[in-house]
């Protein structure tokens, strides 16, 4: 049995717009397992990184209600005193954008020591650098003792990206929640940090939450896989289960929506609309059905809960029973309409 | 005969240093580049960040200044573009990457779709807002939204005013400059499958740079693939995908994320093969400066940079 490390129960995340909250993440439960990749799959604007967020506690003005379990311990109770303990040392996150999530006043070095001397705060200079070099070659960049004295600048896009996993692995923490973290590299560079974060799951065994939208990505390096849409999950399961037999709409239209490689397609498939703004989200149904206008209402459930179809695969709402893609004459007008 | 030809361009940018900002040396950002467009095709230049291809797309439009070379299109030498006459400059327009910071946000819709026709058609304000009105149909919005700020608008929408702007003069040759990496797949979709559509409606010719090898795949009769400014492979897209014969290539290629989860461990074994072969036959296809060959033909429609023989 795999061993719990993170429960979230019913979290809901709302930011305040004028006078109301809305919530961002919505009643979301989710557990993440030691040693294994859990990948949260959806489009801007779906409260992917809202969650994040919310888990390493960076929301400075948002209301969060319900429980984040970490090791008995409620993250989402704690004071900031007490987060910054856990912050960076249990907990790790690397950052979308490397070239903003450095300082570009300090160098490589300096940065990286600055997560070690927060945490230990007896290390001598000698053995943190020696501890920052041991972490540069662990994340696998070329002459550690020069660039540990070089500025961000300095640095291409994927050594950038590289310093910041570094950062984010500096305390050896037990869960490390990558947000996009190759969505601005390179094919190649990708692939050798997915490889990277991989041999680091690996040797640490730590559980890892990777946030992106690239599903070619999350078949590479997920166990299971959360599909979430406007700050609920609509879909939870095996990585293999999901894309062998995607079950909710959103879920298949996302898969059809993605240049295959592989195969030969003349028109790719177009999800309707755009996902509602906070404001205007629907709070009551099924939220994706505005989407899929052409499945009929009566195929949605009124208060749309995830449940079990098979054992580990969690659908929300009855509407993937009736859902079939409209034909192609239709499709053309989707795209126009 | 092509439609555009690209032949030996070179792009050099100096590099200032020293006591008077003296030319200390140059980046050889594009370094001898050659290719050719066929008319109603979609030609896809491939490469890393840094590789050259948005400087060569630029180049061409004017944006950047050709070293050397010569840059033909239908059969008239527009090397000096910014010289040329100006219903040549009308026939290559351009779609910018990011569509956030591409539109002016100080300026309504009709503004920034109707800048190109100000610069080039003499129309009375009527005749203007009717052919806004007409291509906002055309890219899918609505014809009463010209009115409204870019900030109104959702970032596919964005870049469709985007593309809007660019076949407002009625374009030839449209150069895309990694049009959708910015967006989310579905609204790339969305995108791509609107560019494939308004191809056959317009006749447009595209160039399409991108780092991303699923989607070139996916609009691409043509692949150029680009190193350090220089060619390392071209050819069809079967050429390409199924036949790479440069380490290079393969090694983009093999870095392709597969969208099958059972696949792997396979893929992990032959990544690392090639990543091995990579390692092992570095030096058989760059020269001792880590820059490519000259192109050799291995078939009809596949060059390949490799070493001469003999």
């Amino acid at each position: 049995m795999a061993e719990k490390l993170l429960e979230i129960k019913n979290l809901t995340t709302s930011f305040r717009i004028k006078d109301d909250y809305y919530a961002a993440v919505d009643n979301l439960s989710l557990t993440v397992n030691k040693n294994e990749v859990l990948a949260i799959v959806g489009e801007s604007g779906c409260g992917k990184s809202a969650l994040a967020f919310s888990i390493m506690g960076l929301h400075t003005r948002a209301k969060i209600d319900g429980d984040i379990l970490y090791k008995d311990k409620n993250i989402a109770k704690m004071s900031p005193a007490e987060i910054n303990k856990v912050r960076g040392k249990d907990l790790g996150m690397i950052f979308q954008d490397p070239l903003t999530s450095l300082n570009p006043l300090m160098e490589i070095g300096d940065q990286i020591g600055e997560t070690l001397i927060l945490h230990n705060k007896n290390l001598s200079k000698n053995k943190i650098r020696e501890k920052v070099l041991d972490l540069l070659n662990k994340v696998g960049i070329p002459r550690p003792e020069y660039v540990i004295n070089q500025f961000p600048h300095e640095l291409s896009g994927g050594m950038r990206q590289r310093v910041v996993i570094a950062m984010a692995i500096a305390n050896e923490p037990e869960l490390l929640i990558a947000d996009e973290p190759t969505t601005a590299l390179d094919v190649t560079i990708q692939s050798q940090i997915l490889e990277l974060i991989n041999k680091l799951k690996n040797e640490m065994n730590s559980g890892i939450i990777l946030i992106t939208h690239d599903l070619g990505v999350v078949a590479e390096m997920a166990d299971r896989v959360a599909v979430m849409y406007a700050g609920q999950i609509v879909e939870l399961a095996d990585v293999k289960t999901l894309f062998e037999n995607p079950l909710h709409p959103y879920t298949r239209s996302l898969l059809n929506s993605v240049p295959n490689a592989n195969e030969e397609q003349d028109k790719l498939h177009v999800i309707q609309g755009i996902v509602p703004s906070l404001q205007n989200l629907p709070r009551e149904g099924c939220r994706f059905s505005a989407r899929i206008p052409w499945v009929d209402e009566t195929a949605h459930e009124a208060h749309p809960e995830l449940k079990e179809v098979t054992p580990g695969h969690l659908v929300r709402c009855t509407c993937y029973k009736h859902f079939s893609f409209p034909d192609d004459s239709k499709e053309e007008q989707h795209v126009l309409s | 005969m092509s439609y555009l030809e690209v032949k030996d361009l070179k792009i050099h940018f100096p590099i200032k240093g020293g006591l008077f900002s003296r030319t200390v040396g140059h980046i050889k950002a594009v370094d001898g580049v050659s290719f050719s467009l066929d008319k109603g095709k979609t030609y896809g230049l491939v490469g890393e960040s840094g590789s050259g291809k948005t400087t060569t797309g630029r180049s061409i439009i004017g944006l950047n200044n050709i070293t050397s070379g010569q840059v033909l299109f239908d059969g008239v030498d527009i090397t000096n573009i910014k010289r040329a006459k100006s219903d040549v400059r009308k026939d290559i327009q351009m779609i910018f990457q990011d569509p956030y910071s591409s539109l002016n946000p100080k300026k309504r819709v009709i503004d920034i779709v109707s800048e190109p026709l100000r610069n080039f058609e003499n129309l009375t304000r009527k005749e203007e807002r009717k052919r806004v009105q007409e291509l906002m149909e055309l890219v899918g919005l609505s014809p009463e939204s010209i009115l409204k700020y870019p900030h109104e608008f959702s970032g596919g929408q964005r870049q469709r005013i985007g593309i809007a702007r660019a076949i407002a003069l009625k374009p030839k040759l449209i150069i895309a400059d990694e049009p959708v990496s910015a967006l989310d797949v579905s609204v790339q979709a969305q995108v791509l499958n609107f560019m494939k559509d308004i191809q056959k409606e317009l006749d447009l010719t595209y160039l399409f740079i991108s780092h991303d090898l699923g989607v070139i795949k996916h609009m691409c009769d043509q692949i150029g693939i680009m190193y350090k400014g220089r060619y390392v492979e071209e050819g069809t897209a079967d050429d390409i995908f199924f036949n790479p014969q440069h380490i290079y290539t393969k090694r983009l290629v093999a870095a392709i994320p597969d969208i099958d989860p059972n696949k792997r461990e396979e893929k992990r074994k032959f990544r690392e093969e090639v990543k091995a072969e990579y390692e092992k036959s570095y030096n058989d296809y760059f020269d001792e400066e880590g820059l490519a060959y000259k192109l050799q033909p291995v078939s009809d429609t596949h060059l390949v940079a490799l070493p001469e023989k003999g």
